[in-house]
């Protein structure tokens, strides 16, 4: 009997490690992530617009219809990424994605305060390598650092009505992302 | 003899507890630190480096890329305000009032976050574009059938998720009570 209760106590406790490994693990597992989906729409270092978010037509689940997107896939092994974005009429925003889909930073043209949105990428390793003088100079040069070398930027324009749908996507045109 | 029998309903009753519960947690959404304002439940953490495992593996699931949180929010809502799951081929009203932000958008989804296709190729309505009471108030009908106001159609799917996203808001990780953020009521009218 107390043998039974022992190997059902060793049973829940290795579930609760097979459960806790497999979620953790899930993330570099996922074949479908957004990573994976925008790879083949996308090139490296380019700034790329995104097909518009119609029913049959969604890249992504729970992607908003009343914005337009555009995407950079960015692989900083290169060197530290240039992004300028201009700002459209109504909203634009900015969010940083992890190769994993983690957003570890984003802003919107009011934070950014500007008619164009300029920032700099780089990973941990080259902002160390950033002359110090250098960043104090540039103090309007907004530099993010990024926890992963690859990862995704996503440039969002929001159409208040659809008739602005064309502008706003005018205004993610203009936006660039390059080494 | 025993002691392989043992081990071996060990390791199945463990393999199968384990992956049954992270099933489970995926699919069912089972997220920590929800912020929940009458029918709608947001995760402000979700959209910054803090986002906890199980909310990471549900993302790299789905596929989706979350809010992040320097843009807005996103409150999910998947019932009425008592409870009645969202089925397309009722009628619900969405009314009141909106938390400040500076633009707003509502959005319809099946569970898996697609869109659903319609004639007059609605979707849901941004803030701009809503047609509202001298009052500043507004109501939605969400509808399989036409009606006449801020009608948003289900095209009668069996159920249906509304997604009401808040740009450049300070509703977030330090929010806690409805009174910060006063979300509009869901209420199912007939079926």
């Amino acid at each position: 009997m107390v043998r039974t209760l022992l190997w059902i106590l060793a049973a829940v406790l290795l579930g609760g490690i097979v459960h806790l490994s497999t979620v953790l693990a899930m993330p570099q597992a996922a074949k479908q992530d957004a990573y994976s989906r925008l790879a083949p729409l996308t090139q490296v270092n380019t700034m790329v617009p995104l097909a518009a978010t119609k029913a049959g037509a969604e890249i992504m689940p729970f992607m908003d219809p009343a914005f337009a997107a555009a995407v950079c896939r960015y692989d900083l092994s290169g060197g530290p990424l240039k992004l300028i974005a201009p700002v459209s009429q109504a909203y634009t925003s900015v969010t940083f994605y992890t190769r994993r889909s983690v957003a570890f930073y984003a802003i919107n043209d009011r934070a950014a305060g500007r008619r164009t949105i300029e920032l700099d990428l780089m990973t941990a390793a080259q902002h160390a390598q950033v002359p110090e003088d250098e960043e104090v100079t540039a103090a309007d040069r907004l530099i993010i650092e990024s926890p992963t070398a690859m990862g995704l930027i996503v440039l969002r324009a929001l159409a208040p009505e659809p008739g602005l749908m064309p502008m706003a996507r005018q205004a993610l045109a203009a936006a660039t992302c390059r080494i | 003899m025993r002691l392989l029998f043992g081990s071996c309903f060990t390791l199945l009753i463990a393999a199968a507890l384990g992956l049954g519960a992270t099933w489970l947690t995926l699919t069912r959404g089972v997220a920590f630190g929800a912020l929940t304002i009458g029918a709608w439940k947001a995760w402000p953490k979700s959209g910054s480096a803090d986002i906890d495992p199980y909310a990471r593996a549900m993302v790299a699931r789905t596929g989706e890329l979350p809010t992040g949180m320097g843009d807005g929010v996103a409150f999910y809502a998947r019932t009425d305000d008592v409870g009645n799951g969202f089925d397309g081929r009722c009628t619900f009203s969405i009314s009141g009032m909106t938390p400040t932000a500076r633009y707003w958008t509502v959005t319809l989804y099946t569970p898996e976050g697609r869109l659903v296709a319609n004639t007059i190729d609605r979707h849901g309505f941004t803030s701009e574009e809503i047609v509202r009471d001298n009052d500043g108030r507004f109501s939605i009908t969400v509808a399989p059938l036409a009606r006449s106001g801020n009608w948003l159609p289900t095209g009668g799917i069996e159920q249906f998720v509304l997604v009401w996203r808040l740009y450049d808001t300070a509703i977030g990780v330090a929010t806690r009570t409805a009174k910060e953020g006063p979300m509009p009521t869901v209420e199912r009218k007939g079926c």
